[in-house]
């Protein structure tokens, strides 16, 4: 009998966990029906940021808080990701309208905005305010010659050198060519100032893409010939892989870049382990601030070294565009315009530059970053764009992959970049 | 004479039960069971089939919309890439490598912390810590721990002048799969020993009592008491961790993003990769479903094994 009650407990008690489950069910159900309907320019923005490079989450909590300190009646809460998640953040959140704001880097408008991701805002964003931006800049959230977004991040990678490191090897002025790099590189090596003199954020992530594509522009290459077939896998898109694949192989790279990325990088050279390093405008101040690095002081930056075809610098940079699921898209146009206004941006130069042709000649930004200014200024007009393609991600997974098997030795540099340029045909045709 | 079995209400005849009650039951019942029948079908049962449904179309947009129907053509795509092989690959070395390194290492562990000795229920507690870490935070600290600049593990091997220099760990593809294996193993081995110290605790002493006076020594004893009470254990183990281990995607992408030259890109994480990445949701559903069914096979497999194991009890 004792049994027999034992299990009619039993049997009631588990009847009303789910009874409570199913209303917990039901109750989340009915909650996710609420929501919206908010009226114009007022009230909750959810925005996405990115955490590394650039503006630091300090910079951007402050600029937002200066946001609605002027607009009482907006409340903006602020999402912080790795630049590795932000991508894929964005699609997983597109369908639910989680984000008002997004931050978009310049690979991605034309996968987000064929696909409607992102909001065309080309009628909110005049000529006459375009016209006053950089044109690399502004191409960051163009496609098919419309507006997805205002441009907030100019940036690109410089060449960023150790001083006393290289007077220690008697390389008396910084290298200005690739040969150059290689050259004090060997120096450095052979001299035992640096185990490593280089080393490169060649992880697979975007990261590596941004170095190939400064080597690949100052050798000549192109990623796509003018027909739109792939065409990094001969001359200067070759060549830069065989410069990068040399490095390793006579151990002037660390091979550790194979693992890294620029916030490793950052870090390497911080603590005095490379010389010579590209990297992105937060870094200067960064790798000269006592807090943050061993190496305060010695580090100076320059235009990225000269190939035989020139000196760009890869365009990595990156807006604010408007999510197409937001229910607030006026409040988010208001803070977007602010985010990026020239006041605001002026005010937080140091680990950012502005967008804006006029701020260069400001004095705010002049004196944030006196050594920077002046190069960004050259640099910015001379950039490389990576390939503007709906599947982007997936060309530029394939160029990862096949890039890093030629480093890691698996196959020559040729082989790679034929094979990748045979599967980026591939994808680009279905 | 077939004896009446308690408790079995259903088995009474109808006319015994209280007769307005069992009217009511059913409809009652069912209307009690709704609000979990609606949870059961919504949370499992409806994404598992909208995800078959998906995977028959070229979705290429998280967004709902019309999207041309393809039939198996995701499932053939999929057969057709050396892409896909080469996770499938990856995957079964992964699992093969971790599942048997965490079974070994399990059964000497739970040897251990049965054994009789001082502290014991110390080291019992230390034991369990590395299970009981997210994996997220055990994927950061390995990579920590890896890291070639400034990890502990390049400090530990060069101070002890087993490697010359510090070296890369995560850099190129082979070895980087391989910590990515040892990672795992650290942080599951715990529960295989907890699972096989439960199992031992259940061997009666006067086994190896017998065993002894019959003049069996260690060796033999464990080879013919120990390891074959411990047989449906270890399955179980096995049956928990290789479906674990095929699943395997947090770690991967905490630790190495599938890196360096896809050399630890397993099957799920491939189909992350092409679902969000690619925005491939149609194929990434068609993969989703093919590790399914390769779960559902072994997990026949290993009923079927775990099912003749208790036969012979």
């Amino acid at each position: 009998m004792s049994a027999g009650e034992r299990s009619n407990e039993r049997r009631k008690l588990s009847r009303r966990e789910f009874l409570e489950l199913g209303a917990a069910g039901t109750g989340l159900l009915l909650l996710s029906g609420c929501g919206g309907g908010q009226s114009a320019g007022s009230g909750t923005l959810n925005a996405l940021f990115m955490k590394q490079a650039a503006y630091s989450e300090t910079d951007v909590k402050n600029m937002t808080e200066q946001f609605q300190k002027q607009n009482p009646d907006i409340n903006v809460n602020l999402t912080f990701v790795a630049y590795e998640a932000l991508h894929d953040k964005i699609v997983a959140a597109a369908p639910a309208g989680t984000y008002d704001t997004v931050l978009v880097d310049v690979v991605w408008p034309a996968e987000f905005a064929s696909k409607k991701m992102i909001v065309d805002i080309t009628d909110r964003f005049p000529e006459s305010e375009r016209s006053k931006i950089f044109s690399g800049a502004l191409k960051t959230t163009e496609y098919e010659g419309r507006y997805y977004g205002v441009p907030w991040i100019l940036d690109t990678k410089y060449f960023y050198y150790n001083k006393s490191m290289l007077g220690e090897a008697s390389v008396n002025s910084p290298p200005d060519t690739w040969d150059g790099v290689v050259e004090a590189a060997r120096a450095m090596k052979s001299k035992g100032v640096v185990e490593y003199p280089l080393v490169w954020s060649w992880a697979q992530a975007e990261a590596i893409i941004c170095d190939y594509a400064t080597l690949l522009g100052a050798y000549g290459g192109q990623f796509f010939d003018e027909r739109g077939k792939p065409a990094f896998n001969t001359g200067g898109g070759l060549q830069a892989l065989e410069f990068m694949r040399m490095t390793l192989d006579e151990k002037i790279s660390n091979p550790a870049s194979t693992e890294s990325l620029e916030e490793d990088v950052r870090r390497i050279i911080s603590q005095g382990e490379a010389a010579m390093v590209l990297n992105w405008t937060y870094m200067f101040s960064l790798t000269n601030d006592p807090n943050e690095s061993q190496v305060a002081g010695q580090i100076d930056i320059a235009h990225t070294p000269k190939g035989p075809a020139g000196t760009p610098g890869v365009n990595g940079s990156m807006g604010m565009a408007i999510a197409n699921g937001s229910q607030n898209q006026d409040a988010a146009w208001k803070y977007i315009q602010f985010m990026t206004s020239q006041k605001i941006q002026n005010q937080y130069a140091e680990l950012s530059l502005p967008i804006w042709k006029s701020s260069y000649d400001d004095k705010q930004v002049v004196q944030a970053l006196p050594q920077v200014v002046p190069i960004a200024k050259e640099q910015l007009n001379d950039m490389i764009l990576r390939p503007v393609v709906p599947q982007y991600n997936d060309v530029s997974h394939t160029l990862q992959v096949e890039i890093q098997q030629a480093l890691a030795g698996d196959k020559t540099p040729k082989q790679a970049l034929d094979d990748a340029a045979k599967e980026v045909a591939e994808t680009l045709k279905s | 004479m077939t004896q009446a079995r308690p408790g079995r209400l259903e088995k009474l005849p109808r006319s015994m039960l209280p007769k307005g009650r069992a009217f009511r039951q059913g409809p009652t019942a069912l209307i009690l069971l709704l609000p979990s029948l609606v949870v059961v079908f919504g949370i499992v049962l409806y994404p598992l089939l909208r995800t078959l449904y998906t995977s028959l179309f070229d979705v290429n947009s998280a967004f709902p919309g019309s999207y041309p129907f393809v039939g198996l053509g995701n499932y053939l795509e999929a057969l057709e890439r050396a892409e896909f092989w080469a996770a499938m690959l990856r995957t079964a070395y992964f699992t093969l490598s971790t599942t048997v390194l965490e079974v070994v290492l399990g059964i000497l562990l739970g040897l251990l912390l049965n054994a009789e000795f001082r502290g014991r229920w110390l080291l019992r507690s230390i034991v369990i810590l590395p299970w009981a870490l997210p994996t997220v935070v055990n994927g950061a600290m390995w990579r920590w721990i890896l890291n070639p600049s400034y990890g502990a593990l390049n400090a530990l091997l060069t101070q002890l002048h087993i490697i010359p220099e510090y070296r890369s760990w995560l850099g190129t593809p082979w070895m980087a799969l391989n910590m990515v294996v040892i990672a795992d193993v650290w942080k599951m081995t715990p529960l295989a020993a907890f699972f096989i110290l439960a199992a031992l605790q259940t061997i009666p002493r006067d086994l190896y009592e017998a065993a002894w006076v019959d003049g069996a020594g260690r060796l033999r004893t464990f080879f013919s008491i120990t390891l074959p009470l411990l047989t449906p254990t270890i399955l179980i183990i096995l049956v928990l961790r290789t479906m674990e281990a095929f699943k395997v995607f947090d770690i991967i992408y905490v630790m190495t993003r599938g890196g360096p030259a896809d050399g630890t890109q397993t099957i799920a994480y491939y189909t992350y990769v092409e679902a969000f990445s690619n925005q491939l949701f149609g194929y990434g559903a068609a993969l989703a479903y093919v590790i399914a069914l390769f779960i559902l096979f072994f997990a026949i497999i290993y009923m079927r094994l775990l099912r003749r194991g208790e036969v012979e009890y």
